[in-house]
């Protein structure tokens, strides 16, 4: 598909500025238990994703951006035209809804024809366009069929597909992969990838999983209580989380702390050394893998890094056993099943945990 | 389905039989009596009538009764009549049921209370009230009838809309239910498509709630079709221009008793086409 900005597009700007494509809004919406307040600036072919736990207001974000939830307070400017008074059938907006909420008495074809079809192209036209569409998702077959028929990564696709169609300037996707079983969501995932990257507007996504988060955008923006707290490029994010919940996202240990020089002092308790020189406040990370756990205190180690502590409980991760460990220093352990047998770990135990230094990562908070 | 799909869940040797009918004969627990007797005494009440209908029957003068003009012409009244109460209910009553079901107003709840009363209300009362406000001296048939020379009482106008008032609400209870329970998203999703309101209202949420609307249509028919005391005491009982079926068997029945049971025949045999066709379309789904 060829770029739509020119001058047949369906949603004239009133007020066109050439320097502000894309989008740029402040969303606050006041409810009696629940405040969002968040700024979202993006350029024409970002794709951004929303994560944070369930009700962090990932999905309120999104309905705001629609224009189903209405606007408490801020502004919504996409294109340099501000929408935030725009009915939603009048913003160049595109949703694919969580569970699709494709219309069922319609066919694949129909669902993907009622965006132009609203848009004033005749029938004909608006069931070429639709027919392309689904050619392009690969999915001229079934283009007759109603959705009951689809299989979920089907639907996904037409869902898609008629978001699209309308040729929308901002593309929203409330959780896109959450309804696929597992084996459907890896396929359907790097699709998404590709349709999303060839996407030439601005797309946010909406989703609590970090792994899909991090394939399908380029920035990430993290919401916790209805607020920012950490945004940036997925490598960024996964190596300096900033707040528990992402550490635990990306699987790192993370600590919060004050520098001085090769040492951070979590608090008057523990001081985790590190490779870096900081000075201030500072985070430490480092992955479960990353520490070694003895039954006795190991002899000849230095007293650097070196915690005792008692085991809270232990799962099975993939092929490891995890240890969650309270005392000197709450961390989470990685270790294989064969040390955790020869460590006769159970809860309640204690254990020596060290951390080798170099392989901890300390960051200006 | 839970069982079968266990193994060894399901105690006992398997039959073809679906699961539920070999506890239903096997597994018997007593009836208790108190909960027996009433239901079969309740099933008489409502059968035994039928029954001395179709026993009392003048089954050989039947068709000679039946090939008088004056009961093709209530037949034919009654039926004209009915579904053009229908088509009104249907064209008023279901944006109405929307506005209800879709739209926060002040005063909606009493507004949905006042759209059923017409449910409760003795239908003599209901033609009393239409006299009063669409007779020659109504608050409305007078303006009506100064301005555009247009009668409404004792004409078969005023048929369909003494019925339209008595079975509109029916469709409007129905409807709105429906509407209640439709997934009000669908309309989001359109909207985000580009539809307005109307027009999603038009095809995404009319096609979805097609079925509750076809049941209400179907509830407001027959109860239009029965209507007797608001077209009585309204349209008045003139053979050929306000005379429905029920009046005639109303009217039969005082001089020619056969002629009533005969008519009331023809009327039983279309409500159970009616309930056939129903059955047929919606009620097996559940």
């Amino acid at each position: 598909m060829t770029n739509t900005r020119p001058t047949t597009h369906p949603h004239p700007h009133p007020h066109p500025h050439p320097d502000t494509d894309g989008l740029d809004a402040r969303l606050v919406i006041d409810r009696t238990t629940f405040r969002l307040d968040m700024t979202l600036t993006a350029a024409p072919g970002d794709v951004l994703a929303l994560l944070g736990p369930n009700g962090a207001g990932k999905t309120t974000a999104l309905r705001a951006l629609a224009g189903l939830t209405p606007l408490t307070d801020g502004h919504l400017r996409l294109d340099g035209a501000s929408l935030e008074h725009t009915p939603p059938e009048s913003r160049p907006v595109g949703v694919v809804f969580q569970d699709y909420l494709l219309f069922p008495h319609l066919s694949a074809l129909d669902n993907v024809a009622f965006g132009p079809r609203c848009q004033g192209a005749s029938k004909a036209e608006a069931r070429a366009q639709a027919a392309a569409w689904l050619d392009r998702m690969g999915l001229a077959a079934h283009a007759g069929a109603k959705p009951r028929r689809l299989s979920g990564g089907q639907a996904q696709r037409v869902a898609l597909a008629r978001a699209l169609a309308t040729r929308p300037r901002l593309l929203l996707l409330d959780e896109p992969l959450a309804a696929l079983d597992a084996r459907t969501r890896l396929e359907v995932r790097a699709q998404l990838r590709r349709h999303l990257a060839e996407f030439e507007a601005v797309a946010v996504l909406v989703t609590h999983d970090p792994l899909d988060a991090m394939v399908l955008a380029d920035r990430l923006v993290v919401i916790e209580h209805g607020r920012i707290v950490q945004e940036g490029g997925p490598a960024d994010i996964a190596r300096h989380p900033r707040t528990d919940y992402i550490a635990q996202l990306v699987g790192l240990n993370l600590y919060r702390g004050q520098a001085d020089g090769h040492t951070v002092r979590l608090g008057t308790g523990p001081a985790i050394t590190t490779t870096e020189v900081l000075h201030g406040p500072a985070f430490v990370a480092f992955p479960p893998s990353a520490v070694t756990l003895f039954r006795d205190r190991p002899t000849g180690a230095s007293a650097r890094n070196l915690w005792r502590c008692k085991v809270a409980g232990l799962e099975t991760h993939g092929d490891q056993i995890r240890a969650d460990l309270t005392g000197g220093l709450p961390l989470a352990a990685d270790l294989t099943t064969v040390a955790a047998a020869e460590l006769d770990l159970h809860p309640g135990a204690a254990v020596w945990a060290t951390v080798k230094a170099t392989q901890t990562h300390a960051y200006p908070a | 389905m839970t069982s079968l799909d266990k193994p060894g869940a399901a105690a006992g040797p398997r039959t073809g039989r679906p699961l539920r009918r070999r506890v239903g004969t096997g597994g018997r627990r007593g009836v208790p009596l108190p909960l027996l007797l009433p239901g079969l005494l309740a099933l008489a009440f409502l059968l035994l009538p039928l029954v001395a209908l179709i026993i009392r029957a003048p089954w050989r003068s039947l068709p000679e009764q039946l090939s008088s003009t004056e009961v093709w012409q209530a037949l034919q009244l009654s039926l004209v009549s009915a579904t053009a109460a229908t088509a009104v209910s249907l064209v008023l009553g279901v944006p109405l049921a929307w506005l209800l079901a879709r739209t926060e107003f002040p005063g909606r709840g009493l507004v949905r209370a006042l759209v059923t009363l017409p449910l409760v209300l003795p239908p003599v009362v209901g033609g009393v009230a239409l006299l009063l406000a669409l007779g020659r001296n109504g608050v409305i048939g007078k303006g009506l009838d100064a301005w555009f020379g247009i009668t409404l009482p004792f004409t078969t106008a005023g048929v369909v809309i003494a019925e339209a008032f008595v079975a509109m609400p029916f469709l409007v209870i129905s409807v709105e239910g429906t509407l209640r329970a439709a997934d009000p998203r669908f309309e989001e999703a359109a909207a985000t498509l580009g539809a307005s309101r109307f027009t999603a209202f038009r095809r995404v949420t009319l096609p979805l709630i097609a079925p509750g609307i076809a049941a209400g249509a179907v509830l407001a028919w027959a109860r239009a079709l029965g209507e007797f005391g608001a077209t009585i005491t309204f349209a008045g009982n003139f053979p050929g221009r306000t005379q429905t079926m029920p009046l005639a068997v109303y009217l039969a029945l005082q001089n020619d008793p056969d002629a009533a049971i005969c008519l009331s025949l023809v009327l039983l045999a279309v409500s159970i086409a009616v309930l056939a066709g129903l059955r047929d379309r919606w009620m097996t789904t559940s």
